[in-house]
């Protein structure tokens, strides 16, 4: 066999142990789940091995994100060829930020997964589909490489299939079947869209897609190529034309897969947005500004109004999501550091709060046995501290203060009005105050009425109604990743200065990606 | 389809085919072949074994669920990738070593592993389709 000398296409240096941190979060899901389905039949064993999982991808995320907090963007391209032609991983701060806020969601619903999916739903998948999950979405907010980006869609994807089926349920195959054919049309027309990308750059290094993309100018079809992207991650993070399918699945499957869903895959979506619209096309995004501004407003005024027309809870926490998407493109719309930064923030408060809102209303179904509002629950009556939790996170979700999500809205509505965009600033403030009535009804009428209690038991005295509801709140399995979720809430809402001063770093690199390409190509690029 | 020649033939044609699956999957890493395609074999194996004598047989020729067998070349091949962290290079970077047998070299490396761990995906997650799609009618 004749040996080539192959040092010329591969990076010689060592790589450094603290760098293997930009695949851990990837390599420990991949791994996990690998174990979790070869085990998958034992389903006492699985949140064994899956709950001390998830708190090490947490430990592993929160790692990542200081180190590329304190050494800047890093990059670790797979199999030592130099990139472009080796796929390589860029973290900088949104990726690590997004991954860590990823991984809290997911412990959260490891955690009370164990608690709400019965034997036949672990036996199912529920945990290695989960774990499965993280490798995509984890994988998504990692990668450097925008084909690379496709394939941990498609792996998000493939896995929330299972996750959505979990039960077979009629209504869960009906919801199933919208959400697959949907994303399965994104998903492609993401596909042509790169393969297009491909033809007019002939890379698909993000870094290098971005260098390239400053000199192309007139050359090319960039417009419409933007246009399709935009289309095409808009239709996954559910942005108003095309946002029907969220509603139609979310309220389906299990309360926990709601919570995972709701929390991370439209804000994956939203990120690719940001990543493709904000870093690699400034100048065509500049262009189509004035659209994703129109998107905006119509996705978070609509997406507030269906929620004010919404008997079912899970329903009306589909469009909360919706609306959340529509202030987070707000942010892409305007493109000033200010309003990236608000974007990052929200997307950050919206993750924790939506998955946090999802159990929460899971917990209450169980409580009141409906997730109707139009059945007065009672649950202030007979679950105070589930009552008072839900209190706070509505707060947080309208953004009213001391919660996380004030300080994002209030930064988004200044900066719409630093650039003019008054009537995008009134869109945000018109939400705020059509989610505050949306979810202080659900409140009222769920938390608030008391239950009509039967007179046998009610002269029974004591915690009558608590004891006659069936299945009693485990304050382990359930409370704790609801209370887990909550803390971080009033935290972020109380000190924000930390995750306020990551976003602002995070817009900053996304408006100037210098710091993202020298950290891909040290010695300057463009071979 | 249970005819006496097919169920006479098919452990023969299966065993053949698992044969020449791991041929292909070895011989994958030079010439035309690899996991992808050794594994497709694989699985259509099973899948004839499964048709000609009905699906316990080949469950029970399996000993594990098909889905272990997809766990664990899963595992192997993060496995692979992961070696290369003891050798400070990137991951999924491909390590060699040559083994000296009967005068000639073998050459083993991380890239083969990775080739048998897609080996293994594709017949555990290609079987445990196969196989629920010939159980359904009869139960």
């Amino acid at each position: 066999m004749t040996t080539i000398d192959l040092s010329a296409a591969m990076i010689t240096q060592a790589s450094p142990l603290a760098d293997w941190l930009v695949v851990a979060p990837l390599v420990l899901c991949m791994v996990l789940g690998a174990v979790l389905l070869m085990v998958r039949k034992d389903t006492q064993i699985q949140p064994v091995i899956a709950i001390p999982g998830l708190v090490a991808l947490v430990l592993v995320d929160a790692a990542l994100l200081a180190h590329v907090w304190m050494n800047g963007t890093v990059t670790m391209t797979m199999g030592r060829w130099l990139p472009p032609f080796g796929i390589s991983f860029t973290v900088d701060i949104l990726g690590a930020l997004l991954t860590l806020t990823g991984g809290i969601a997911a412990l959260a619903g490891g955690i009370f997964g164990a608690g709400d999916v019965n034997d036949s739903g672990r036996r199912y998948g529920f945990y290695p589909f989960l774990f499965l999950m993280m490798v995509g979405v984890s994988g998504a907010f990692l990668t450097g490489d925008i084909f690379n980006l496709y394939v941990w869609f498609e792996v998000l994807l493939i896995s929330s299939f299972g996750l959505l089926i979990l039960g077979s349920e009629r209504g869960q195959i009906d919801g199933a079947t919208k959400y697959a054919f949907l994303n399965l049309v994104a998903t492609t027309l993401f596909l042509i869209a790169t393969g297009y990308l491909y033809g007019i750059f002939g890379t698909l290094n993000m870094a290098d897609i971005a260098l390239k993309a400053q000199t192309m100018d007139d050359k090319a079809p960039m417009v419409t190529l933007v246009s399709m992207y935009l289309l095409a991650f808009g239709m996954k993070a559910a942005a108003f034309p095309a946002n029907f399918w969220l509603p139609a699945s979310y309220h389906t499957p299990r309360v926990v897969v709601s919570a995972l869903f709701g929390g991370l895959l439209t804000k994956v979506g939203v990120y690719a947005l940001i990543r493709v619209l904000l870093m690699l096309f400034p100048a065509e995004r500049d262009l189509l500004g004035w659209v994703i501004a129109l998107i905006a407003a119509a996705t978070m005024v609509l997406g507030a109004m269906g929620a004010l027309a919404q008997t079912d809870v899970r329903r009306m926490l589909g469009y909360l999501v919706i609306s959340g998407i529509g202030v987070m493109l707000a942010g892409i719309a305007l493109a000033s550091p200010a309003g990236v930064a608000a974007t990052v923030f929200y997307a950050v408060h919206s993750m924790i709060v939506m998955t946090a809102l999802y159990l929460a209303s899971g917990m209450a179904a169980r409580a009141s046995g409906s997730f109707s509002i139009a059945e007065p629950g009672g649950i202030y009556q007979s679950h105070v501290v589930l009552a008072g939790i839900t209190l706070a996170l509505f707060f947080a979700v309208s953004g009213l203060p001391p919660f996380s999500g004030f300080w994002p809205k209030a930064l988004m509505v200044k900066a719409s009005l630093d650039v003019g965009a008054w009537w995008l600033a009134a869109a945000i403030l018109l939400t705020g105050f059509l989610t505050t009535i949306a979810v202080g009804r659900v409140w009222v009428l769920a938390y608030w009425r008391p239950a009509p209690a039967p007179p046998e038991e009610a002269s029974m005295g004591g915690n009558g109604a608590a004891v006659t509801q069936p299945p009693a709140l485990s304050p382990l399995l359930d409370f704790l990743p609801l209370v887990m979720l909550t803390v971080l809430v009033v935290l972020v809402g109380i000190f924000p200065q930390k995750l306020l001063e990551l976003s602002q770093i995070a817009s900053e690199q996304l408006l100037n990606p210098a710091e993202y390409i020298k950290s891909v190509f040290p010695t300057g690029g463009l071979q | 389809m249970r005819t006496l020649i097919f169920r006479t033939v098919a452990p023969y044609l299966a065993s053949l085919m698992i044969l020449f699956s791991i041929f292909v999957l070895l011989r994958g890493h030079n010439e035309p072949g690899g996991g992808f395609i050794g594994g497709l074999i694989a699985a259509s194996a099973f899948a004839i074994y499964g048709i000609a004598c009905g699906v316990s047989p080949v469950r029970r020729a399996l000993h594990f669920h098909p889905m272990a067998i997809s766990g664990t070349g899963l595992l192997a091949s993060t496995a692979a990738g992961m070696l290369s962290i003891f050798f400070k290079v990137p991951f999924m970077t491909g390590l060699w070593l040559d083994i000296p047998l009967f005068g000639d070299s073998i050459a083993v490396s991380t890239v083969m592993l990775f080739d048998i761990g897609v080996y293994l995906v594709v017949v555990g997650s290609i079987t445990s389709i196969a196989l629920a799609l010939e159980e359904r009618p009869n139960s």
